[in-house]
């Protein structure tokens, strides 16, 4: 018997930093890659990725991060989470996976709507203006099930 | 290895229905793939598509992702999505008799 297809999911960024935001970008424009309706919903740290001044200075922590299977203390030194992330960086872009503001175009282009979590925003003193023109609509907990009803709910 | 019955050619293909031998595509044959993913006519900017992904799959073995398509200047993202509704990079794959795309993005 074939399973029943994923139709809809939504999908929840709630962390900083390039490991926080690219897994939630990464099944967001490949459900859109599969015809799956998608919905992103940034909040906590999560936001950096939609807040224009910071979403192009996204970097991966090296400092309590134990997948960087390294010592932190070698992550306190000037320069090293900007040289790892220009590495991985690098990487990423030879297998087309787009910085974080060309990655949030695309995915919007690709049809998936934005958001961005109210009580974050409230909590630090963020307005719409802030935010790329990609993002929708500011919502609160209860508008994202609303919008993610029918479909499934991915937390990251 | 299943095999596909477009018009007066029959092709081989695998379990998903991407073609698997590629010296068996015709454009007749790409017509019909179209009609069977929901797409009614091939018009020009599908064509600049699934050529530009054909020549690119000749030179990297990989189709192309979305990306290099945005940035080779082929099509942009809204546009892929307008063309080949209900994901771009595996249907116009499947229309232009390539194999499915393999990466994430």
């Amino acid at each position: 018997m074939e399973e029943k297809k994923i139709t809809k999911v939504s999908i929840v960024i709630s962390k900083g930093g390039l490991d926080g935001v690219y897994p939630g970008l990464i099944m967001a424009n490949g459900a859109r890659m599969e015809g799956i309706e998608a919905n992103l919903f940034f909040t906590f740290f999560g936001l950096d990725a939609i807040i224009k001044k910071r979403m192009g200075k996204i970097k991966i922590a090296t400092v309590g991060n134990p997948g960087m299977h390294m010592p932190s203390l070698l992550g306190i030194l000037p320069g090293f989470s900007a040289m790892a992330t220009a590495m991985m960086k690098k990487t990423m872009d030879k297998l087309d996976i787009p910085p974080v503001p060309e990655f949030i175009e695309m995915v919007a282009d690709a049809g998936c709507k934005l958001y961005a979590c109210k009580a974050t925003v409230d909590m630090f003193k963020l307005k719409k203006e802030d935010f790329c023109p990609q993002v929708d609509s500011i919502i609160n907990v209860g508008a994202f099930y609303d919008m993610a009803a029918g479909g499934h709910i991915i937390f990251t | 290895m299943p095999q596909k019955q477009y018009g007066n050619a029959a092709v081989d293909v695998d379990a998903e229905g991407f073609m698997t031998n590629q010296a068996q595509w015709t454009r007749e044959v790409a017509v019909a793939i179209a009609r069977e993913e929901g797409i009614a006519e091939l018009t020009p900017a599908h064509w600049k598509v699934i050529e530009f992904m054909q020549k690119d799959f000749k030179e990297t073995g990989q189709a192309p992702t979305i990306r290099k398509l945005n940035k080779t200047g082929v099509m942009g993202t809204k546009e892929l999505y307008e063309l080949f509704p209900g994901g771009p990079a595996k249907k116009a794959a499947k229309i232009a008799g390539l194999k499915k795309p393999e990466g994430c993005v």
